[in-house]
């Protein structure tokens, strides 16, 4: 289905069918360590950091870096399972700003509570996300396309909800409640929520069949029909969890910085495609684990923050995302031929009975 | 085969309310009544200032403009750096590729982080960076806003390029004597939430019912978001809805040179007035082609260099931020500290085909 | 339900043209002679509304301005309909736009005298050289296009930041001669509409009449079934790559020309315009279908869109939101057209069977 169409690379074709499954062997052997790879690098850019980078090291630096990450981590979390089956969303970031604004606007003017306010907000990403999901499994459109309509669509709402305004007056106890520490750390309290959604996603996607699900639609849509799984449904409910997500994501946003404006997060979606890309899921679907992603979240912000306080201009932080992006899925499939080509070597060099 | 599906939908349900749970944790209903949003202590000017203390060297001050890719940011960023040279101190320019306030949150703690003296930083939004900055000055760094300003409690010092009476009585007496003090005008502006241009154009407002200006009518506000093409189609969308323009007034740098790029290239170069706050590089061209008369302008790069010493003076303990106190900004002469810590650089420079050869910004 | 007729071998370009495969060109061609009409239409009628509401829009000085206005995007949607067509996407190109813009406007700072055609010519080339770093990328890494422009679209930027590092480029500094390629007309018609028009008629022309132009329909509609009957498609992919590099790099020419004041943020956004003008005109997302005519229309739809928005006065913040609107609205009829096809050809040969 959709995803066939999207993602079909360019050089598919049968007479390489027997290279690539000769291949798929070997990536799955090159994926499996790539969890461990981007662990390994994570530990090595963080020690490098703390030792050559001054005041990377400390309580203070680690509650600025970890809050930075909060946004980010959420996101990652549904979009590392929308990846694994294949699709991808590209409307994070606006579904985030739009819930930014509509929040503000309420709290101007409805004359709400904020904490009916908050939950409507989570309701209205659920809705947005369904909005997704029903072009992409309902009229079976490719969900890149329509989540790049999304994408312009939701940030243009939400310019119209608040215009170029800005509502900043939220109650000082709930903005002070977004940057708070856990008591006697300097770990902030919002990293509790983003590890339970991380366990929640973590059980659904490792620990369950429908997690395993996954994984079968990503390889084949039609075989995972076959065994079973209604594609289309599953699809459907991963994009209303990604929209509630990016609801308490919005909530977070507004409350940290103080200010619900339509250009909350704006681009934040490059990044989440790339720290997912970076933790090792293929974008073909069908591989990749919640271990890798978070991983390459943490990794992601090790870098920004060292590259930050050792005083890297903002433009070229720019190009590191870039080249990131491009580096993480060139990398993957470069490693995989040179082993493939060995590998074919290496048969030719003993030939074994067919 | 519905086993795994409603296995996955109870998952995502569940998700759902879980979502729905953590949203709603704290105590029963905030709402925006009975919030009691204090506005602060105010400006803490703590402890007493001492007028003859000195600058000592290696002072680390740091610059933090809207965006590093914004010409008029390079300028008055360079103007800080002219004056940190002269009191021999550390000069540091970093900020966000993009003008967004969140990013400006992560620069605000990076430089914090790095144990820096002085902040010298241009608000992308009032509030949003506020609690960084209230982190910084905690860990002993003094805070100066420039150009745009912050809550006043987030800040000691904040300088202003003019006061807003000073660019509202200069736009409207430009437009006025262009157009011989008769006919309708509008207002092509930046943003719709930009502070500064928001208040210029109510103190505009004002002026424009004084009895001298009452044969002048203003039409309407457009909006060009500081973007080149879109305030280009603004100044289209105007001169097409409004047949009977005489005038167009634009106080930002990207508009009225995107409204003079316009004017040039129209048949209405000269017949409709166009004047605003632009900058000698931008406007040279139109105002040398006769399409503009008169613009003005503050000098940014002095902005930036009476920002650096305000910060200095602030990290010495010649002021603390009150009402009253008075410090030397170099080649600029004395200042005086205002109400809520304003320091004003002076009335804007007027522009015309008579000096502007003799500015390069 | 959603799954999927793609898996019907009769729906692909690249087969021998049995009785069926004619009867489906033919269609086609309607279906695409259709999408350029009520496009026309759509076009006529906003600009009647917009009129009627305000007789100075059709005066000479404002159908002037729309000309202009839309030339650029009219090349970037041709560009990106070569591209879209072999079932890829290129992102970038607002990045590509800027940095070119960016490149020329320092040309000319550093050697004022260059004539203006080799600045085209300088632009045109270093498009085409950040297009072939697209397509060696993809070449190389075999992965979809979308991933690798999404990052080649920062990674341009970053080195267009990089470079411009706050300077800004006014039309002071760039030659008369250069600036009023902006700026003429030629018996009224801006010089830059006249440039679009001749990119629209050339790659129009390409596609529809020649060979290779062919092919790329037929790597789009199924790429294996078109390696399998003989298209050298990596070649292909990575040709249609570069050229639509050098166009994106004969915009930003244009662009410096036409707004004479460069900074490192010219173009910014610029690709989810590009990409809505190309799916509006009717060029299938999923690759296979569509003219660059069609994208054509849609890049002067769109623009028209924005001027009217604001000469109606309708909030501008809405633009946006029209665009996300009719991306989707865009991609949907489309389907719902296939979707109709498909069964209409069921039907066909079941009739004949």
């Amino acid at each position: 289905m959709a995803h066939d169409s999207l993602y079909a690379a360019p050089s598919s074709s049968s007479a390489e069918t027997e290279r690539r499954t000769g291949r798929l062997t070997g990536l799955r052997g090159v994926l499996g360590s790539w969890d461990v790879a981007v662990v390994v690098a994570l530990v090595v850019a963080a020690l490098l950091a703390g030792v050559s980078v001054e005041s990377f090291a400390t309580g203070r630096n680690v509650q600025f870096l970890l809050l930075d990450l909060v946004p980010l981590a959420m996101l990652a979390l549904p979009m590392t399972l929308i990846v694994i089956t294949g699709e991808i969303d590209l409307s994070v970031a606006s579904t985030v700003g739009l819930c930014s604004t509509v929040m503000g606007q309420l709290w101007l003017s409805s004359g709400l509570s904020l904490e009916l306010i908050c939950v409507l907000v989570v309701l209205l990403g659920a809705v947005l996300g369904a909005v997704n999901g029903v072009f992409v499994t309902g009229f079976g459109l490719p969900s890149l396309a329509v989540t790049i309509g999304t994408l312009a669509l939701y940030r243009g709402l939400s310019f119209v909800v608040l215009g170029d305004q800005a509502v900043a007056d939220f109650p000082a106890s709930w903005t002070a409640a977004a940057v708070r520490d856990i008591p006697g750390t300097s770990i902030p309290v919002a990293v509790l929520p983003v590890l339970l959604l991380a366990l929640v996603f973590g059980v659904v996607l490792h620990a369950t069949a429908a997690g395993r699900a996954l994984y079968a639609m990503g390889n084949n849509d039609q075989a995972a029909t076959f065994a079973g799984v209604s594609v289309a449904r599953t699809k459907f409910w991963l994009f209303v969890a990604s929209g509630a997500v990016c609801g308490l994501v919005g909530i977070f946003w507004t409350l940290r910085y103080a200010s619900a404006r339509g250009d909350n997060a704006t681009g934040l979606e490059l990044t989440v495609v790339t720290a997912v890309l970076l933790g090792g899921v293929s974008i073909f679907g069908g591989r990749g684990g919640l271990l890798g992603v978070v991983a390459g979240v943490l990794l992601l912000g090790v870098l920004r923050n060292a590259l930050q306080l050792a005083d890297v201009d903002a433009n070229a932080l720019t190009i590191v995302t870039g080249a990131l992006l491009v580096a993480s899925v060139v990398l993957p499939n470069a490693v995989a031929d040179v082993r493939a080509r060995l590998h074919r070597r290496r048969q030719r060099a003993n030939p074994v009975a067919p | 085969m519905s086993a795994h599906r409603r296995g996955f939908r109870f998952g995502a349900t569940g998700l759902a309310l879980a979502a729905l749970l953590l949203s709603a944790t704290a105590c029963g209903g905030t709402t925006r009544e009975n919030s009691g949003n204090d506005p602060g202590a105010g400006n803490q000017a703590s402890g007493a200032a001492n007028p003859d203390a000195q600058i000592r060297e290696g002072l680390k001050i740091a610059f933090l403009p809207k965006q590093v890719n914004n010409p008029y940011f390079t300028v008055s960023d360079n103007g800080g750096k002219t004056a940190v040279t002269e009191i021999k101190g550390e000069f540091k320019e970093v900020g966000p590729s993009e003008a967004s306030a969140s990013s400006q949150v992560s620069y605000i703690n990076t430089l914090s982080q790095q144990g820096m003296d002085v902040i010298v930083t241009s608000a992308n939004d009032p509030n949003a960076i506020c609690g960084a900055l209230n982190q910084a000055k905690a860990a002993g760094a003094k805070i100066v806003t420039f150009d745009s300003d912050t809550k006043p409690e987030c800040r000691q010092i904040f300088v202003n390029q003019v006061t807003a009476e000073g660019i509202a009585e200069n736009q409207v007496k430009l437009i006025s004597e262009q157009i011989g003090g008769a006919g309708e005008i509008a207002i092509l502006s930046a943003t719709a939430n930009a502070t500064n241009q928001n208040a210029w154009i109510e103190l505009m407002k004002q002026q424009l019912t004084k009895p001298e200006y009452s044969k002048i009518k203003l039409v309407t506000v457009a909006y060009g978001n500081d973007d080149d093409q879109k305030s280009f189609q603004e100044t289209q969308g105007l001169l097409q809805s409004y047949p009977n323009l005489k005038g167009i007034i634009s106080p930002t740098t990207v508009g009225v040179a995107a409204a003079a790029r316009y004017l040039s290239g129209s048949q209405y170069k000269g017949k409709v007035k166009l004047t605003g706050l632009g900058t000698p590089n931008q406007m040279r061209q139109y105002v040398k082609d006769g399409t503009v008369d008169a613009f003005a302008l503050w000098n940014p790069a002095d902005l930036g260099y009476l920002a650096a010493y305000a910060g200095a003076a602030l990290a010495a303990g010649q002021i603390t931020g009150a009402e009253g106190e008075k410090f030397t900004a170099g080649k600029l002469g004395e200042y005086t500290v205002g109400k809520d810590g304003v320091v004003v650089l002076g009335p804007p420079t007027v522009f015309d085909k008579n000096n502007i050869d003799k500015f390069d910004f | 339900m959603s799954l999927t007729d793609t898996g019907t071998p009769h729906r692909r370009t690249g087969n021998p043209p049995t009785g069926a495969g004619r009867h489906r060109r033919g269609l086609t061609e309607r279906l695409l002679a259709v999408r350029e009409l009520s496009l026309l239409l759509a076009l006529g009628a906003l600009i009647l509304v917009t009129t009627l509401r305000n007789d100075r829009f059709l005066s000479g000085q404002s159908v002037k301005d729309l000309l202009l206005g839309c030339a650029i995007l009219v090349i970037l949607a041709v560009g990106q309909t070569l591209v879209i067509v072999t079932r890829n996407v290129d992102l970038s190109v607002g990045s590509i736009l800027g940095l070119v813009a960016f490149a020329t406007g320092s040309l000319f700072l550093a050697a004022p005298g260059t004539p203006w055609p080799v600045a085209v010519l300088l632009g045109v080339a270093l498009g085409a050289g950040c297009g072939a770093v697209n397509g060696g990328l993809i070449a190389v890494a075999k992965v979809p296009a979308l991933v690798i422009t999404l990052g080649t679209l920062y990674a341009f930027r970053g080195i267009d930041y990089y470079w411009a590092s706050g300077r800004q480029i006014n039309a002071a500094d760039m030659p008369r001669s250069f600036l009023r390629l902006g700026n003429q007309t030629v018996l009224g018609v801006p010089l830059l509409f006249l440039a679009a028009v001749v990119v629209v008629a050339v790659v129009g022309y390409y596609l529809r009449s020649y060979r290779s132009g062919r092919e790329l329909y037929a790597i789009g509609s199924e790429p294996a079934a078109a390696r399998l009957s003989g298209i050298p498609v990596g070649r292909r992919v990575f040709a249609v790559f570069v050229a639509n590099g050098a166009l994106a790099g004969l915009a930003g020419v244009l662009y410096a020309a036409r707004f004479g004041t460069l900074d490192a943020a010219a173009g910014t956004g610029l690709e989810l315009q590009v990409v809505a003008a190309a799916v509006v005109g009717g060029v299938a997302i999923f690759g296979g279908s569509g003219s660059a005519y069609g994208a054509a229309l849609g890049a002067v739809l769109l623009t028209t869109i924005g001027s009217s928005l604001a000469v109606l006065r309708i909030d501008p913040f809405w633009q946006q939101a029209v665009v996300g609107a009719l991306i989707l609205a865009a991609i949907g009829l489309d389907r719902l057209l296939a979707l109709r096809m498909a069964a209409r050809l069921r039907g066909r040969s079941a009739h004949g069977a």
